[in-house]
Protein backbone atom coordinates (compact mmCIF):
# COMPACT_ATOMS: atom_id res chain seq x y z
CA UNK A 1 0.00 0.00 0.00
CA UNK A 2 2.66 2.50 1.06
CA UNK A 3 6.07 2.20 -0.51
CA UNK A 4 8.99 4.24 0.79
CA UNK A 5 11.97 4.13 -1.56
CA UNK A 6 15.38 5.10 -0.16
CA UNK A 7 14.30 8.44 1.33
CA UNK A 8 16.90 10.70 2.89
CA UNK A 9 16.54 13.79 5.07
CA UNK A 10 19.45 15.84 6.22
CA UNK A 11 19.50 18.59 8.87
CA UNK A 12 22.77 20.48 8.61
CA UNK A 13 25.43 17.78 8.64
CA UNK A 14 23.25 15.15 10.29
CA UNK A 15 21.37 12.60 8.27
CA UNK A 16 18.19 12.15 10.30
CA UNK A 17 16.88 9.58 7.86
CA UNK A 18 19.44 7.91 5.62
CA UNK A 19 18.46 5.92 2.54
CA UNK A 20 15.45 4.34 4.22
CA UNK A 21 13.31 1.84 2.33
CA UNK A 22 10.18 0.19 3.61
CA UNK A 23 6.85 -1.28 2.47
CA UNK A 24 3.64 -1.13 4.42
CA UNK A 25 1.02 -3.76 3.56
CA UNK A 26 -2.66 -2.95 3.36
CA UNK A 27 -4.60 -3.64 6.56
CA UNK A 28 -1.45 -4.07 8.63
CA UNK A 29 -0.56 -2.38 11.87
CA UNK A 30 3.03 -1.57 11.01
CA UNK A 31 5.14 -0.33 13.87
CA UNK A 32 8.30 1.70 13.57
CA UNK A 33 10.50 1.52 16.64
CA UNK A 34 13.99 2.59 17.54
CA UNK A 35 15.96 4.47 20.19
CA UNK A 36 15.39 8.20 20.68
CA UNK A 37 16.77 10.21 17.78
CA UNK A 38 16.60 7.27 15.39
CA UNK A 39 14.59 9.35 12.90
CA UNK A 40 11.12 7.91 13.42
CA UNK A 41 9.24 11.20 13.73
CA UNK A 42 11.31 12.67 10.88
CA UNK A 43 10.13 9.76 8.75
CA UNK A 44 6.50 10.41 9.70
CA UNK A 45 6.98 14.08 8.90
CA UNK A 46 8.35 13.21 5.48
CA UNK A 47 5.49 10.84 4.66
CA UNK A 48 2.94 13.47 5.69
CA UNK A 49 4.61 16.28 3.77
CA UNK A 50 5.70 18.36 6.77
CA UNK A 51 9.35 18.05 5.72
CA UNK A 52 10.54 17.96 2.13
CA UNK A 53 12.27 14.76 1.18
CA UNK A 54 15.91 15.41 0.14
CA UNK A 55 16.01 12.34 -2.08
CA UNK A 56 13.93 9.23 -2.62
CA UNK A 57 10.25 8.68 -3.36
CA UNK A 58 7.07 7.72 -1.52
CA UNK A 59 4.22 5.93 -3.29
CA UNK A 60 0.68 5.31 -2.08
CA UNK A 61 -1.11 2.57 -4.00
CA UNK A 62 1.13 3.19 -6.98
CA UNK A 63 0.68 7.00 -7.00
CA UNK A 64 3.62 9.27 -6.22
CA UNK A 65 2.89 11.28 -3.06
CA UNK A 66 6.41 12.56 -2.38
CA UNK A 67 6.38 16.12 -1.00
CA UNK A 68 2.61 16.59 -1.21
CA UNK A 69 1.43 18.89 1.60
CA UNK A 70 -0.31 17.53 4.69
CA UNK A 71 -3.71 19.02 3.91
CA UNK A 72 -3.78 17.65 0.36
CA UNK A 73 -2.72 14.20 1.59
CA UNK A 74 -5.88 14.07 3.70
CA UNK A 75 -7.83 14.03 0.45
CA UNK A 76 -5.65 11.12 -0.71
CA UNK A 77 -6.58 9.19 2.43
CA UNK A 78 -3.61 9.80 4.72
CA UNK A 79 -4.09 11.28 8.18
CA UNK A 80 -1.88 11.54 11.23
CA UNK A 81 -1.80 12.26 14.94
CA UNK A 82 0.98 14.05 16.79
CA UNK A 83 3.59 13.13 19.36
CA UNK A 84 2.89 16.39 21.19
CA UNK A 85 -0.86 16.67 21.43
CA UNK A 86 -2.42 18.94 18.81
CA UNK A 87 -5.99 19.53 19.91
CA UNK A 88 -7.91 22.78 19.57
CA UNK A 89 -8.40 23.63 23.23
CA UNK A 90 -10.71 26.52 22.38
CA UNK A 91 -13.23 24.14 20.73
CA UNK A 92 -15.52 21.66 22.42
CA UNK A 93 -14.85 17.94 22.29
CA UNK A 94 -17.59 17.50 19.70
CA UNK A 95 -16.26 20.34 17.57
CA UNK A 96 -12.82 18.78 17.59
CA UNK A 97 -14.29 15.58 16.18
CA UNK A 98 -16.39 17.54 13.68
CA UNK A 99 -13.16 19.08 12.47
CA UNK A 100 -12.23 15.62 11.28
CA UNK A 101 -15.21 15.66 8.92
CA UNK A 102 -14.24 19.08 7.64
CA UNK A 103 -13.16 17.86 4.21
CA UNK A 104 -16.71 16.70 3.46
CA UNK A 105 -18.43 19.90 4.54
CA UNK A 106 -19.71 22.75 2.43
CA UNK A 107 -17.90 25.93 3.47
CA UNK A 108 -19.06 28.41 0.83
CA UNK A 109 -18.61 31.92 2.19
CA UNK A 110 -21.90 33.46 1.11
CA UNK A 111 -23.84 30.29 1.87
CA UNK A 112 -22.36 30.34 5.39
CA UNK A 113 -23.24 34.01 5.90
CA UNK A 114 -26.85 33.46 4.89
CA UNK A 115 -27.33 30.07 6.53
CA UNK A 116 -28.06 28.13 3.35
CA UNK A 117 -29.90 24.87 3.86
CA UNK A 118 -26.97 22.80 2.59
CA UNK A 119 -24.76 24.20 5.36
CA UNK A 120 -27.25 23.40 8.11
CA UNK A 121 -27.93 19.91 6.69
CA UNK A 122 -24.21 19.12 6.54
CA UNK A 123 -23.74 20.28 10.09
CA UNK A 124 -26.57 18.08 11.35
CA UNK A 125 -25.48 15.02 9.39
CA UNK A 126 -21.87 15.17 10.53
CA UNK A 127 -22.80 16.05 14.11
CA UNK A 128 -24.64 12.71 14.25
CA UNK A 129 -21.63 10.91 12.86
CA UNK A 130 -19.24 12.72 15.20
CA UNK A 131 -21.40 11.73 18.18
CA UNK A 132 -21.31 8.15 16.98
CA UNK A 133 -17.49 8.26 16.95
CA UNK A 134 -17.45 9.81 20.42
CA UNK A 135 -19.66 6.95 21.57
CA UNK A 136 -17.01 4.46 20.49
CA UNK A 137 -14.58 5.89 23.02
CA UNK A 138 -17.25 6.58 25.64
CA UNK A 139 -17.01 10.35 25.53
CA UNK A 140 -20.61 11.27 24.60
CA UNK A 141 -21.13 12.87 28.00
CA UNK A 142 -18.19 15.20 27.51
CA UNK A 143 -19.23 16.30 24.01
CA UNK A 144 -19.96 19.89 24.97
CA UNK A 145 -16.99 20.39 27.30
CA UNK A 146 -14.15 22.63 26.17
CA UNK A 147 -11.27 20.39 25.12
CA UNK A 148 -8.74 22.39 27.16
CA UNK A 149 -10.44 21.27 30.38
CA UNK A 150 -9.94 17.56 29.76
CA UNK A 151 -7.16 15.20 30.79
CA UNK A 152 -4.21 14.29 28.61
CA UNK A 153 -5.34 10.67 28.26
CA UNK A 154 -8.77 11.63 26.94
CA UNK A 155 -7.28 14.10 24.48
CA UNK A 156 -4.92 11.44 23.12
CA UNK A 157 -7.98 9.33 22.29
CA UNK A 158 -9.78 12.35 20.91
CA UNK A 159 -6.93 12.97 18.49
CA UNK A 160 -7.24 9.45 17.05
CA UNK A 161 -11.00 9.80 16.74
CA UNK A 162 -10.62 13.15 14.97
CA UNK A 163 -8.29 11.52 12.47
CA UNK A 164 -10.90 8.79 11.90
CA UNK A 165 -13.38 11.45 10.84
CA UNK A 166 -11.39 12.04 7.67
CA UNK A 167 -12.04 8.33 6.84
CA UNK A 168 -8.40 7.67 6.05
CA UNK A 169 -6.99 4.56 4.38
CA UNK A 170 -3.68 5.06 6.11
CA UNK A 171 -3.27 6.62 9.52
CA UNK A 172 0.03 7.50 11.15
CA UNK A 173 0.05 7.48 14.93
CA UNK A 174 3.10 9.22 16.38
CA UNK A 175 3.55 7.94 19.94
CA UNK A 176 -0.16 7.61 20.82
CA UNK A 177 0.49 6.29 24.34
CA UNK A 178 3.49 8.42 25.35
CA UNK A 179 2.97 9.62 28.91
CA UNK A 180 -0.12 7.52 29.58
CA UNK A 181 -0.66 5.13 32.47
CA UNK A 182 -1.06 1.36 31.86
CA UNK A 183 -4.85 1.49 31.91
CA UNK A 184 -5.03 4.32 29.38
CA UNK A 185 -2.41 2.57 27.25
CA UNK A 186 -4.58 -0.53 27.20
CA UNK A 187 -7.59 1.54 26.17
CA UNK A 188 -5.71 3.07 23.27
CA UNK A 189 -4.41 -0.37 22.22
CA UNK A 190 -7.97 -1.65 22.18
CA UNK A 191 -9.11 1.39 20.23
CA UNK A 192 -6.38 0.86 17.66
CA UNK A 193 -7.02 -2.84 17.30
CA UNK A 194 -10.79 -2.92 17.23
CA UNK A 195 -12.01 0.32 15.78
CA UNK A 196 -9.17 1.50 13.66
CA UNK A 197 -7.60 -1.62 12.24
CA UNK A 198 -10.84 -2.94 10.80
CA UNK A 199 -10.83 -0.47 8.00
CA UNK A 200 -7.48 1.24 7.85
CA UNK A 201 -3.78 0.59 7.63
CA UNK A 202 -1.76 1.96 10.53
CA UNK A 203 1.80 3.13 10.89
CA UNK A 204 2.56 3.22 14.58
CA UNK A 205 5.57 4.99 16.06
CA UNK A 206 5.90 4.08 19.71
CA UNK A 207 8.36 3.46 22.53
CA UNK A 208 6.08 1.31 24.68
CA UNK A 209 7.40 -2.14 23.69
CA UNK A 210 4.68 -4.09 25.44
CA UNK A 211 2.05 -2.26 23.41
CA UNK A 212 4.01 -2.51 20.16
CA UNK A 213 4.44 -6.27 20.55
CA UNK A 214 0.77 -6.63 21.41
CA UNK A 215 -0.78 -4.80 18.47
CA UNK A 216 1.72 -4.95 15.61
CA UNK A 217 1.49 -7.17 12.56
CA UNK A 218 4.91 -6.12 11.37
CA UNK A 219 7.76 -4.08 12.86
CA UNK A 220 10.57 -2.03 11.35
CA UNK A 221 13.42 -1.04 13.63
CA UNK A 222 15.38 2.14 12.94
CA UNK A 223 18.71 3.24 14.32
CA UNK A 224 20.69 6.35 13.33
CA UNK A 225 18.32 7.01 10.44
CA UNK A 226 18.82 3.61 8.86
CA UNK A 227 16.75 0.45 8.87
CA UNK A 228 18.23 -1.97 11.40
CA UNK A 229 15.81 -4.86 11.10
CA UNK A 230 12.28 -5.77 10.15
CA UNK A 231 9.96 -8.66 10.74
CA UNK A 232 7.08 -9.94 12.80
CA UNK A 233 7.11 -9.16 16.53
CA UNK A 234 8.55 -12.60 17.31
CA UNK A 235 11.40 -12.18 14.87
CA UNK A 236 12.23 -8.75 16.22
CA UNK A 237 12.34 -9.84 19.86
CA UNK A 238 15.00 -12.39 19.01
CA UNK A 239 17.03 -10.25 16.63
CA UNK A 240 20.60 -9.77 17.92
CA UNK A 241 21.11 -6.40 16.16
CA UNK A 242 18.00 -5.01 17.80
CA UNK A 243 18.98 -6.20 21.24
CA UNK A 244 22.39 -4.62 20.75
CA UNK A 245 20.92 -1.28 19.66
CA UNK A 246 18.66 -1.08 22.68
CA UNK A 247 20.96 -2.50 25.34
CA UNK A 248 24.36 -1.42 24.06
CA UNK A 249 26.97 -3.46 22.22
CA UNK A 250 29.31 -4.06 25.15
CA UNK A 251 26.88 -6.30 26.99
CA UNK A 252 27.82 -9.96 27.00
CA UNK A 253 25.15 -12.18 28.43
CA UNK B 1 -38.42 30.89 11.10
CA UNK B 2 -36.46 32.98 13.60
CA UNK B 3 -34.34 30.01 14.51
CA UNK B 4 -33.83 28.96 10.92
CA UNK B 5 -32.26 32.35 10.18
CA UNK B 6 -30.56 32.69 13.55
CA UNK B 7 -32.41 35.84 14.60
CA UNK B 8 -31.68 35.56 18.29
CA UNK B 9 -32.23 37.62 21.41
CA UNK B 10 -28.88 39.39 21.19
CA UNK B 11 -29.45 40.76 17.72
CA UNK B 12 -33.02 41.86 18.56
CA UNK B 13 -31.74 43.62 21.68
CA UNK B 14 -29.10 45.44 19.69
CA UNK B 15 -31.65 46.54 17.08
CA UNK B 16 -33.97 47.78 19.81
CA UNK B 17 -31.19 49.78 21.45
CA UNK B 18 -30.19 51.33 18.13
CA UNK B 19 -33.80 52.35 17.47
CA UNK B 20 -34.35 53.82 20.94
CA UNK B 21 -31.21 55.88 21.55
CA UNK B 22 -31.81 58.60 18.92
CA UNK B 23 -34.72 59.77 21.09
CA UNK B 24 -32.15 60.83 23.68
CA UNK B 25 -29.99 62.76 21.21
CA UNK B 26 -30.12 66.48 21.92
CA UNK B 27 -28.23 67.78 18.90
CA UNK B 28 -26.21 66.84 15.84
CA UNK B 29 -23.09 66.31 17.89
CA UNK B 30 -24.67 63.25 19.55
CA UNK B 31 -25.46 61.85 16.13
CA UNK B 32 -21.93 62.43 14.99
CA UNK B 33 -20.45 60.54 17.93
CA UNK B 34 -22.97 57.73 17.44
CA UNK B 35 -22.18 57.40 13.73
CA UNK B 36 -18.42 57.37 14.33
CA UNK B 37 -18.98 54.71 17.01
CA UNK B 38 -21.03 52.62 14.61
CA UNK B 39 -18.43 52.84 11.84
CA UNK B 40 -15.60 52.02 14.24
CA UNK B 41 -17.65 49.09 15.51
CA UNK B 42 -18.03 47.91 11.93
CA UNK B 43 -14.26 47.86 11.39
CA UNK B 44 -13.81 46.15 14.76
CA UNK B 45 -16.15 43.32 13.79
CA UNK B 46 -13.90 42.47 10.85
CA UNK B 47 -10.75 42.97 12.89
CA UNK B 48 -12.17 40.78 15.64
CA UNK B 49 -12.78 38.02 13.12
CA UNK B 50 -9.12 38.22 12.17
CA UNK B 51 -7.69 38.65 15.68
CA UNK B 52 -10.20 36.98 17.96
CA UNK B 53 -11.27 34.05 15.83
CA UNK B 54 -8.44 33.33 13.42
CA UNK B 55 -5.80 34.53 15.90
CA UNK B 56 -3.90 36.82 13.51
CA UNK B 57 -2.98 40.31 14.68
CA UNK B 58 -3.08 43.39 12.44
CA UNK B 59 -1.73 46.82 13.30
CA UNK B 60 -2.65 48.16 9.87
CA UNK B 61 -6.42 48.27 9.78
CA UNK B 62 -6.67 52.00 10.33
CA UNK B 63 -4.45 52.45 7.28
CA UNK B 64 -6.52 50.01 5.24
CA UNK B 65 -9.71 51.84 6.17
CA UNK B 66 -8.06 55.17 5.30
CA UNK B 67 -6.67 53.97 1.98
CA UNK B 68 -10.03 52.45 1.06
CA UNK B 69 -11.70 55.74 1.91
CA UNK B 70 -9.21 57.69 -0.21
CA UNK B 71 -9.75 55.41 -3.21
CA UNK B 72 -13.52 55.90 -3.02
CA UNK B 73 -13.20 59.67 -2.55
CA UNK B 74 -10.65 60.20 -5.34
CA UNK B 75 -12.73 58.15 -7.79
CA UNK B 76 -15.69 60.37 -6.97
CA UNK B 77 -14.00 63.77 -7.03
CA UNK B 78 -11.50 63.28 -9.88
CA UNK B 79 -13.42 60.92 -12.14
CA UNK B 80 -17.01 61.77 -11.29
CA UNK B 81 -18.03 58.24 -10.35
CA UNK B 82 -21.14 57.95 -8.16
CA UNK B 83 -20.38 57.31 -4.46
CA UNK B 84 -21.93 53.84 -4.28
CA UNK B 85 -20.04 52.65 -7.35
CA UNK B 86 -16.78 54.23 -6.21
CA UNK B 87 -17.09 52.42 -2.86
CA UNK B 88 -17.66 49.25 -4.82
CA UNK B 89 -14.47 49.82 -6.85
CA UNK B 90 -12.58 50.67 -3.65
CA UNK B 91 -13.75 47.37 -2.14
CA UNK B 92 -12.64 45.39 -5.18
CA UNK B 93 -9.25 47.16 -5.29
CA UNK B 94 -8.64 46.80 -1.57
CA UNK B 95 -9.60 43.12 -1.54
CA UNK B 96 -7.13 42.46 -4.35
CA UNK B 97 -4.49 44.45 -2.48
CA UNK B 98 -5.25 42.57 0.75
CA UNK B 99 -5.17 39.21 -1.00
CA UNK B 100 -1.78 39.92 -2.56
CA UNK B 101 -0.11 41.17 0.63
CA UNK B 102 -1.77 38.44 2.73
CA UNK B 103 0.19 35.67 1.00
CA UNK B 104 3.63 36.73 2.23
CA UNK B 105 2.75 38.48 5.50
CA UNK B 106 0.39 35.86 6.94
CA UNK B 107 3.24 33.36 6.84
CA UNK B 108 4.58 35.37 9.78
CA UNK B 109 3.36 34.81 13.30
CA UNK B 110 2.90 36.83 16.49
CA UNK B 111 5.22 39.81 16.85
CA UNK B 112 6.57 39.48 13.33
CA UNK B 113 3.10 39.62 11.83
CA UNK B 114 2.36 42.67 13.97
CA UNK B 115 5.55 44.31 12.67
CA UNK B 116 4.72 43.52 9.04
CA UNK B 117 1.18 44.93 9.24
CA UNK B 118 2.52 47.92 11.14
CA UNK B 119 5.06 48.53 8.38
CA UNK B 120 2.47 48.34 5.62
CA UNK B 121 0.21 50.67 7.57
CA UNK B 122 2.97 53.24 7.96
CA UNK B 123 3.89 53.02 4.27
CA UNK B 124 0.26 53.65 3.32
CA UNK B 125 0.14 56.61 5.67
CA UNK B 126 3.34 58.10 4.19
CA UNK B 127 2.14 57.61 0.62
CA UNK B 128 -1.14 59.39 1.41
CA UNK B 129 0.81 62.28 2.93
CA UNK B 130 3.28 62.64 0.09
CA UNK B 131 1.11 62.11 -2.98
CA UNK B 132 -0.47 65.53 -2.57
CA UNK B 133 -1.58 65.87 -6.19
CA UNK B 134 -4.01 63.01 -5.68
CA UNK B 135 -4.68 63.15 -1.96
CA UNK B 136 -4.22 66.79 -1.04
CA UNK B 137 -1.33 65.80 1.22
CA UNK B 138 -1.49 66.35 4.94
CA UNK B 139 -4.23 68.98 4.54
CA UNK B 140 -6.61 66.30 3.34
CA UNK B 141 -9.39 66.89 0.85
CA UNK B 142 -13.06 67.68 0.91
CA UNK B 143 -15.58 65.06 -0.14
CA UNK B 144 -18.78 65.40 -2.15
CA UNK B 145 -22.07 64.47 -0.53
CA UNK B 146 -23.18 60.87 -0.43
CA UNK B 147 -25.98 59.62 -2.63
CA UNK B 148 -27.54 56.22 -3.22
CA UNK B 149 -29.27 56.06 -6.63
CA UNK B 150 -29.76 59.83 -6.59
CA UNK B 151 -31.09 59.87 -3.02
CA UNK B 152 -28.93 62.31 -1.10
CA UNK B 153 -27.83 61.76 2.48
CA UNK B 154 -27.92 65.16 4.13
CA UNK B 155 -29.13 64.92 7.69
CA UNK B 156 -27.59 62.93 10.51
CA UNK B 157 -30.60 60.72 11.13
CA UNK B 158 -30.30 59.25 7.63
CA UNK B 159 -26.65 58.48 8.24
CA UNK B 160 -27.42 57.05 11.63
CA UNK B 161 -30.01 54.71 10.15
CA UNK B 162 -27.75 53.64 7.30
CA UNK B 163 -24.87 52.83 9.64
CA UNK B 164 -27.11 51.08 12.17
CA UNK B 165 -28.62 48.90 9.48
CA UNK B 166 -25.19 48.07 8.12
CA UNK B 167 -23.91 47.16 11.58
CA UNK B 168 -26.84 44.90 12.46
CA UNK B 169 -26.70 43.22 9.07
CA UNK B 170 -22.94 42.65 9.34
CA UNK B 171 -23.27 41.21 12.83
CA UNK B 172 -25.99 38.88 11.65
CA UNK B 173 -23.85 37.61 8.76
CA UNK B 174 -20.83 37.41 11.00
CA UNK B 175 -22.56 35.30 13.67
CA UNK B 176 -23.89 32.97 10.98
CA UNK B 177 -20.39 32.61 9.61
CA UNK B 178 -18.87 31.88 13.01
CA UNK B 179 -21.55 29.25 13.69
CA UNK B 180 -20.90 27.48 10.39
CA UNK B 181 -18.20 24.93 9.50
CA UNK B 182 -16.27 27.85 8.02
CA UNK B 183 -16.24 29.54 11.42
CA UNK B 184 -15.14 26.34 13.08
CA UNK B 185 -12.18 26.22 10.71
CA UNK B 186 -11.23 29.76 11.76
CA UNK B 187 -11.44 28.92 15.44
CA UNK B 188 -9.44 25.74 14.90
CA UNK B 189 -6.65 27.82 13.34
CA UNK B 190 -6.43 29.79 16.56
CA UNK B 191 -6.54 26.56 18.56
CA UNK B 192 -3.88 24.66 16.66
CA UNK B 193 -2.72 25.24 13.11
CA UNK B 194 -1.10 21.82 13.03
CA UNK B 195 -4.35 20.14 14.00
CA UNK B 196 -6.28 22.06 11.36
CA UNK B 197 -3.68 21.17 8.77
CA UNK B 198 -3.79 17.49 9.72
CA UNK B 199 -7.49 17.17 8.88
CA UNK B 200 -7.07 18.67 5.42
CA UNK B 201 -7.47 22.39 6.07
CA UNK B 202 -5.33 24.69 3.96
CA UNK B 203 -4.55 27.09 6.79
CA UNK B 204 -2.94 29.89 4.78
CA UNK B 205 -5.90 29.94 2.37
CA UNK B 206 -8.33 30.58 5.24
CA UNK B 207 -6.09 33.18 6.83
CA UNK B 208 -6.05 35.04 3.51
CA UNK B 209 -9.83 34.90 3.17
CA UNK B 210 -10.38 36.29 6.67
CA UNK B 211 -7.79 38.98 6.14
CA UNK B 212 -9.51 40.03 2.90
CA UNK B 213 -12.94 40.05 4.59
CA UNK B 214 -11.66 42.25 7.41
CA UNK B 215 -10.04 44.66 4.95
CA UNK B 216 -13.25 44.83 2.89
CA UNK B 217 -15.26 45.77 5.98
CA UNK B 218 -12.64 48.37 6.91
CA UNK B 219 -12.79 49.82 3.39
CA UNK B 220 -16.57 50.16 3.51
CA UNK B 221 -16.47 51.80 6.94
CA UNK B 222 -13.55 54.06 5.96
CA UNK B 223 -15.30 55.25 2.79
CA UNK B 224 -18.57 55.88 4.58
CA UNK B 225 -16.75 57.87 7.23
CA UNK B 226 -15.17 60.07 4.55
CA UNK B 227 -18.53 60.69 2.88
CA UNK B 228 -20.21 61.32 6.21
CA UNK B 229 -17.68 63.84 7.51
CA UNK B 230 -17.30 65.47 4.09
CA UNK B 231 -13.56 65.47 4.58
CA UNK B 232 -10.70 63.00 4.53
CA UNK B 233 -7.14 63.41 5.74
CA UNK B 234 -4.17 61.07 6.24
CA UNK B 235 -4.88 61.01 9.98
CA UNK B 236 -7.64 58.46 9.24
CA UNK B 237 -4.89 56.16 8.01
CA UNK B 238 -2.47 56.95 10.82
CA UNK B 239 -0.74 54.49 13.05
CA UNK B 240 -2.62 55.76 16.10
CA UNK B 241 -5.97 55.01 14.45
CA UNK B 242 -4.80 51.43 13.76
CA UNK B 243 -3.74 51.03 17.36
CA UNK B 244 -7.02 52.50 18.55
CA UNK B 245 -8.94 49.86 16.58
CA UNK B 246 -6.87 47.04 18.08
CA UNK B 247 -7.42 48.43 21.57
CA UNK B 248 -11.18 48.57 20.91
CA UNK B 249 -11.24 44.90 19.96
CA UNK B 250 -9.09 43.78 22.90
CA UNK B 251 -10.88 46.00 25.42
CA UNK B 252 -14.28 44.80 24.26
CA UNK B 253 -13.23 41.17 24.26
CA UNK B 254 -11.32 39.14 21.69
CA UNK B 255 -13.43 36.47 20.05
CA UNK B 256 -16.68 37.93 21.33
CA UNK B 257 -18.98 39.27 18.65
CA UNK B 258 -20.53 41.99 20.77
CA UNK B 259 -17.23 42.77 22.45
CA UNK B 260 -16.06 44.63 19.35
CA UNK B 261 -19.10 46.90 19.49
CA UNK B 262 -18.78 47.59 23.19
CA UNK B 263 -15.09 48.42 22.78
CA UNK B 264 -15.70 50.69 19.80
CA UNK B 265 -18.53 52.58 21.46
CA UNK B 266 -16.70 53.08 24.74
CA UNK B 267 -13.43 54.20 23.18
CA UNK B 268 -15.21 56.60 20.83
CA UNK B 269 -17.33 58.18 23.55
CA UNK B 270 -14.77 58.19 26.36
CA UNK B 271 -12.53 60.98 25.01
CA UNK B 272 -15.65 63.18 24.57
CA UNK B 273 -16.76 62.54 28.16
CA UNK B 274 -13.29 63.31 29.46
CA UNK B 275 -12.88 66.68 27.71
CA UNK B 276 -13.96 68.45 30.90
CA UNK B 277 -10.81 67.16 32.60
CA UNK B 278 -8.78 69.18 30.09
CA UNK B 279 -5.07 68.62 30.79
CA UNK B 280 -5.66 65.32 32.54
CA UNK B 281 -7.78 63.85 29.73
CA UNK B 282 -5.16 61.53 28.27
CA UNK B 283 -3.98 60.44 31.70
CA UNK B 284 -7.47 59.40 32.77
CA UNK B 285 -8.17 57.79 29.41
CA UNK B 286 -5.01 55.69 29.71
CA UNK B 287 -5.71 54.75 33.33
CA UNK B 288 -9.20 53.55 32.50
CA UNK B 289 -7.87 51.30 29.75
CA UNK B 290 -5.14 49.91 32.01
CA UNK B 291 -7.62 49.18 34.81
CA UNK B 292 -10.07 47.48 32.48
CA UNK B 293 -7.32 45.25 31.12
CA UNK B 294 -6.06 44.37 34.61
CA UNK B 295 -9.44 43.51 36.07
CA UNK B 296 -11.15 42.21 32.92
CA UNK B 297 -8.35 40.60 30.94
CA UNK B 298 -10.81 38.87 28.62
CA UNK B 299 -12.55 42.14 27.83
CA UNK B 300 -15.68 43.92 28.92
CA UNK B 301 -17.98 41.48 27.08
CA UNK B 302 -16.64 38.63 29.23
CA UNK B 303 -17.96 40.33 32.36
CA UNK B 304 -21.46 40.29 30.92
CA UNK B 305 -21.06 36.57 30.15
CA UNK B 306 -19.82 35.88 33.69
CA UNK B 307 -22.76 37.70 35.21
CA UNK B 308 -25.19 35.88 32.94
CA UNK B 309 -23.52 32.57 33.82
CA UNK B 310 -23.80 33.24 37.56
CA UNK B 311 -27.44 34.30 37.32
CA UNK B 312 -28.39 31.11 35.51
CA UNK B 313 -26.32 29.03 37.90
CA UNK B 314 -28.06 30.54 40.94
CA UNK B 315 -31.47 29.86 39.39
CA UNK B 316 -30.69 26.15 39.46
Amino acid sequence: MLQINSVTKQFGGIKAVDDFTCRVKKGHIHSIIGPNGAGKTTLVNMITGVYRVDSGTIFLDGADITNISTDKLVYRGICRTFQNLEICGNLTVLENVLLGFDKYMDKGLLKSCFRAKSILDDEKRYTDRAKHLLGLIGLEDLADKKAENLSYGILKKLEIVRALGTSPELILLDEPVAGLNPKETQEISDLIRTVVADEVTIILVEHDMKMVMQVSDYITVMNFGKKLAEGTPDEIVNNQDVIRAYLGSGVVC
Amino acid sequence: MLKRYNINRDILTLSAILIIIPFFFQNDFYYEIAIVSLLNALICIGLNMLMGYAGQVSLGHGAFAGLGGYIAVILGSKYGITPLFSIFIAVVTMSLFAFIISKPILRLKGHYLAMATLGIGIIISIVLNVEDELTGGSDGMSVDSFTIFGYEFVDSLQWYMLCSFLLVFTIWMFSNLIDSPFGRVLRSIEGSEKAANSVGINVSHYKSIVFVISVVIATIAGSLYAFFSGFISPSEASFSHSIELVVMVVLGGLGRIYGAIIGAVILTILPQLLTSFEDYQTLIYGSIIIFVMIFMPKGIASVYEDVKGRLFASNK
